[in-house]
């Protein structure tokens, strides 16, 4: 970790398993006080699993997880300071949107009326109306106000926007920023949409395969990797000498996605002759993923991460 | 701010940068917060705060407790003698590399940039 404060949450070398499946393997990581963390991962990746984990729902087959310095399983005095807004999290059959509201209100000690009363207005979302006739996006926009109003020490949002529009996305954010600039808080997000999200984030944890393939923090990853392109044998001579993540090739010509440790890097990239752009989270991450062998360990701090072997890519 | 290009706190210091070097941002007037930057650019406010930060390192900005960062004076000449310094780097070595590659000579670009000057 980069600070020295002590982390909200720690996972100690975690396994859950599901029967035959694997779903975290040997976890080990943490979530830096009052930082936005994004989740990240394919689908069936392990998210959903570790947020369980850090809310209680669930025990691990193995390690330890911690919150808030103790256990969260069946301990009332940390889950009351955890919000985890799920996937299509669902109300009972009776509530209105207002009974949602005043019910996380009573289970909440931060609860925010105002605020809930305000992204109401903002999402345009009527108050009195059942919860079972509300669309896939306005059920969203619940869970949404619930998790900012709850204004929770440690704040979980599961892919919370299914159904949103792009507009009511981007409320979303705003207000999630706007509020946690206020009120300072750990969050942690579970995404797809990486694109959208990558500048809220101070911290990435990339999970693949119940394993974790990186732990860092988003700046430092986004300085860590070039794409660079130009004739293949320049493209290829300057990425043998680095960790190759990713290649494409039409023609004579290629693109290589590479890690590398610096400015001296971006300069030598230069000097071959290739063309040097930054990558983005996003195509960090699915370079990433797409190149992850199932054996490969996991990589912890990936500044300095292993040398490739994946050289032979290059063709 | 722009997630293809690089990090954001150097961009964010660029930005600022930029507002001092072209005096938009006047010495000793105050510049923008951490959170307002974060507002507006829709970025993470700890990344306001390190791009921030590194003008503080570099002594372009300084704090005044409890009130916020202000641009210090001599900063704008500060900047602009960084930036002579850093002009082959980001210009002419580009510049000469396309040359190259055309055909251009060192001479036949001094009479181009001649030629422009002639023109404004």
């Amino acid at each position: 970790m980069t600070t020295g404060t002590n982390p909200t949450a720690t996972v100690r070398d975690v396994t859950m398993r599901f029967r035959e499946h694997t779903a975290l393997d040997s976890v080990t990581t943490s979530f830096e006080k009052d930082a936005i963390t994004g989740l990240l991962g394919r689908n069936g990746a392990g998210k959903t699993t570790l947020m369980q984990l850090l809310t209680g729902h669930r025990v691990p087959s193995a390690g330890r997880v911690e919150v808030f310095g103790a256990s969260p399983y069946e301990n009332d005095r940390i889950l009351r300071d955890i919000c985890f807004v799920k996937e299509g999290q669902r109300y009972p059959e009776q509530f209105r949107v207002q009974d949602a509201l005043a019910a996380a209100a009573m289970v909440f000690p931060h609860w925010d009326d105002d605020l809930a009363a305000d992204l109401l207005t903002d999402f345009d979302l009527p108050a009195k109306r059942p919860v079972r006739k509300l669309s896939r996006g306005m059920n969203s926009m619940v869970g949404i106000i619930i998790g900012l109003a709850s204004r929770a020490p440690l704040t979980l949002f599961d892919e919370p926007y299914l159904g949103l529009d792009a507009v009511a996305r981007q409320q979303f954010y705003d207000r999630l920023l706007a509020d946690y600039a206020e009120h300072p808080r750990t969050i942690v997000l579970s995404t797809h949409l990486i694109e959208e999200i990558a500048s809220l984030l101070e911290r990435v944890l990339l999970i693949d395969r119940g394993r974790v393939l990186l732990d860092t923090d988003a700046e430092s990853l986004r300085d860590s990797a070039l794409t660079v392109s130009g004739p293949v044998d320049k493209v290829q001579a300057f990425a043998r000498q680095h960790e190759l993540l990713h290649t494409e090739s039409l023609g004579g010509h290629s693109r290589a996605v590479v890690r590398v440790g610096g400015a001296a890097d971006r300069r030598a990239a230069a000097t071959h002759g290739l063309t040097v752009e930054p990558t983005n989270l996003q195509q960090l991450v699915v370079a990433m993923s797409l190149q992850s062998p199932a054996t490969r360990g996991p990589v912890r701090s990936p500044l300095r991460a292993a040398p490739s072997e994946d050289l032979e890519e290059v063709s | 701010m722009n997630e293809d290009a690089g990090p954001i706190f150097r961009q964010v210091a660029a930005e600022i940068e930029n507002a001092i070097v072209d005096g938009s941002l006047a010495e000793e007037t105050q510049a923008p917060s951490s959170n307002e930057l974060a507002a507006f650019h829709r970025i993470n406010p700890a990344t306001a705060a390190k791009g921030l930060n590194e003008l503080v390192t570099d002594g372009v900005l300084y704090k005044r407790r409890g009130v916020g960062m202000f641009v210090a004076t001599g900063a704008r000449e500060q900047l602009l003698k960084r930036r002579r310094s850093e002009f082959a780097d980001q210009y002419i070595h580009p510049l000469m590399t396309e040359a190259q590659k055309l055909g251009i000579s060192a001479r036949d670009l001094a009479a181009m940039i001649d030629d422009w000057e002639g023109q404004r």
